[in-house]
């Protein structure tokens, strides 16, 4: 990747929180590039720093150290009312006392933008959420989905190098969420603006974004496209954190990894040092269910759960560690019922704690 | 169908008799006073007959116009200051997160509240004497800071609520949004906060319009307010224009008061 393709540089950003307890580190050396024309996702739990670090992007806070660059100019020092990046608000804080229209005049008017500009730009976003008809409402006449298209409409009009959603879906039903999600999509689509969108919803993630940067503490764990996170997860919060997932911990022993159950598996990515603890990890969906004794792994049913369009069965391995595969159709076993457990190879990884 | 009704005070034994005589103890005085201000004869206490003539004669009585003038423009000028000051601390209190001391400073900007009122008019004559002494000023400025001084909390309490019922992401969209601090306060903070700082300005200026106990300590001879010289009046032999007068400042008072709570209803 070259210079010119950074939409957002943040180098080794530090923020801390004075506290009760004690200072509390949001963002712990973060070092990140998001690229020009992205959907970039910022995923994590509540306090993990998603939200510092799009405050601190969009001017709101200033790092205890580091340096942000947007499109390779330092910025770190410069208001929110300097930075070409507009945000979009969890409680989208739409203005009461102005109309749809001059909601989404503000940024330009602000800019000192001609009136005639301003208002066909106005007319122009409006098309683009599909709000012409609400031109002239104010924001409490609006349900909660139209008040975040004019968040939505009023953050773009300005056309920022770099929009900012900080959680903006989350006050939405799901079956609106869903909708919103794929509007975002394709007005990101449609305008070509780099997108930083943060969320704690892993599958809001997975289904919306170029890439994912997922945070914990603080700190990024790994930054990657969707597929690849999910499929090659660095560690063991990640490949939590992201989907379901069962883990195994075993210990290395000739080459194989030795679980409590009794059974040995081949380890994954080489031979790992002779009685290191290893944690293996397979996803649900790559459990195969078989008779007793055919299998890597032999299993009780304790519980079959359904939801829909496959179900889960949880087992339980013989030194009582649990394990969920994934049955898309067939028939379900009884629970009590041994089965053996099969998957490829491949679906197997170890990782870090 | 029979049901469980809910608990409700309205069921209490001698509710109705307890509500009736809490309102006839608060209103039968203010209503003799207003059906007084309508007698014919020189009495306050001897009803003779019906007449507007104590309205006449407090609208000619050369005192009660001067003393009417002189309490609408200390009204005007302390709640005008009262309210500009009790704005910047309100915005100063509420724009920005929970910091140490909140609640020393809320006490603080309230303590007109909390301090007898003879305490404050008390220090405020002496205070002042000292200044008049050192300066020679003797007019009205006193009057209008002392005013001003026990009016900043009550113009500050609905100013504050408003804010407090702001969002702060408000003024930060706004800097999201290009808008310079200034240009974020003028065109999101203030035309939100209007409703707010007239609802303060109207109590302020009501408060400082029915003064009497500071206004009787500070003024300078001749500096009679419309109370101070009621006060005078009934000191003296009161007639129905005292009634008179009250009327019309009760009319006045209650006029701006609902339109406060007019005002404060209408939420943003």
């Amino acid at each position: 990747m070259t210079e010119d393709d950074a939409a957002v540089e943040i180098r080794s950003a530090r923020k801390e929180y004075p506290s009760a307890a004690g200072p509390v580190r949001a963002l712990d050396d973060v070092s990140l590039t998001i690229r020009k024309g992205e959907f970039f996702t910022l995923l994590g739990p509540s306090g993990c720093g998603k939200t510092t670090l799009l405050r601190l992007i969009a001017g709101f806070e200033t790092p205890d150290a580091g340096r942000i660059l947007l499109e390779g100019r330092d910025i770190t020092d410069d208001p929110p009312n300097r930075r070409p990046v507009n945000t979009v608000f969890q409680s989208y804080a739409l203005f009461p006392h102005l109309s749809v229209a001059r909601n989404i005049a503000f940024g330009l008017e602000m800019l000192g933008r001609p009136a005639a500009e301003t208002r066909a730009r106005v007319a122009q976003i409006l098309r683009l959420v599909r709000m012409e008809e609400m031109a002239d409402r104010r924001p409490d006449q609006l349900s909660g989905g139209q008040q975040q298209r004019v968040a939505l409409a009023r953050a773009l009009a300005p056309a920022p190098r770099v929009l900012l959603l900080d959680e903006p879906l989350s006050a939405l039903d799901l079956k609106l969420r869903k909708e919103m999600q794929r509007e975002l999509k394709r007005l990101q689509h449609e305008t070509g603006i780099t997108f930083v969108f943060v969320t704690h919803d892993q599958e809001e993630a997975l289904t919306m974004s170029d890439r994912v940067g997922v945070m914990r503490g603080g700190r990024l764990q790994q930054v990657g496209p969707p597929r690849e996170i999910y499929a090659r997860p660095v560690n063991r919060f990640v490949a939590d954190f992201i989907g379901e997932t069962n883990f195994l911990e075993g210990v290395a022993r000739g080459g194989a990894v030795h679980l409590p159950a009794g059974a040995a598996l081949p380890a994954p990515g080489g031979a790992p040092a002779e009685g290191a603890r290893i944690t293996l990890t397979v996803r649900p969906e790559h459990l195969r269910l078989n008779a007793p004794g055919a299998g890597r792994l032999e299993a009780t049913v304790a519980e079959i759960v359904y939801f829909g369009p496959a179900a889960h069965c949880h087992m339980k391995l013989d030194d009582g560690t649990p394990i969920v595969a994934r049955l898309e159709e067939g028939r379900m076993p009884e629970p009590g019922a041994r089965v053996g457990l099969d998957f490829a190879p491949g679906a197997l990884q170890a990782l870090e704690d | 169908m029979a049901r469980a009704r809910p608990f409700s005070a309205a069921r209490l034994p001698g509710f109705a008799a307890m509500a009736a005589a809490t309102f006839l103890i608060l209103y039968a005085p203010i209503a003799t006073l207003v059906i007084y201000s309508f007698n014919g004869s020189d009495s306050v206490a001897v009803w003779g007959g019906f007449s507007l003539k104590w309205y006449g004669a407090a609208w000619e009585n050369a005192q009660v116009q001067e003393a009417t003038m002189r309490s609408v423009v200390i009204a005007l000028a302390a709640s005008g200051i009262a309210t500009v000051t009790a704005t910047m601390a309100a915005l100063g209190t509420t724009r920005r997160g929970r910091f140490p001391g909140q609640t020393l400073i809320y006490a603080i900007i309230n303590q007109p509240l909390m301090a007898p009122e003879i305490v404050t008019a008390v220090a405020l004559l002496i205070f002042f004497s000292s200044i008049k002494v050192a300066t020679g000023y003797t007019g009205l400025g006193y009057l209008i800071l002392a005013h001003a001084a026990f009016c900043v909390p009550f113009a500050y309490l609905p100013i504050r609520a408003r804010l407090e019922s702001m969002d702060l992401t408000l003024e930060t969209a706004a800097a999201d949004l290009y808008a310079t601090p200034w240009l974020a306060f003028r065109r999101v903070t203030l035309p939100l906060l209007a409703p707010g700082i007239a609802a303060g300005a109207m109590l302020a200026f009501v408060i400082s319009l029915d003064d009497v106990i500071i206004t009787e300590f500070v003024k300078s001879a001749g500096q009679d307010t419309l109370p101070t010289y009621m006060l005078g009046q009934i000191r003296r032999a009161a007639t129905p224009e005292v009634n008179a007068i009250s009327t019309v400042l009760l009319a006045v008072t209650v006029a701006l008061l609902s339109l406060f709570f007019a005002v404060t209803r209408k939420r943003a």
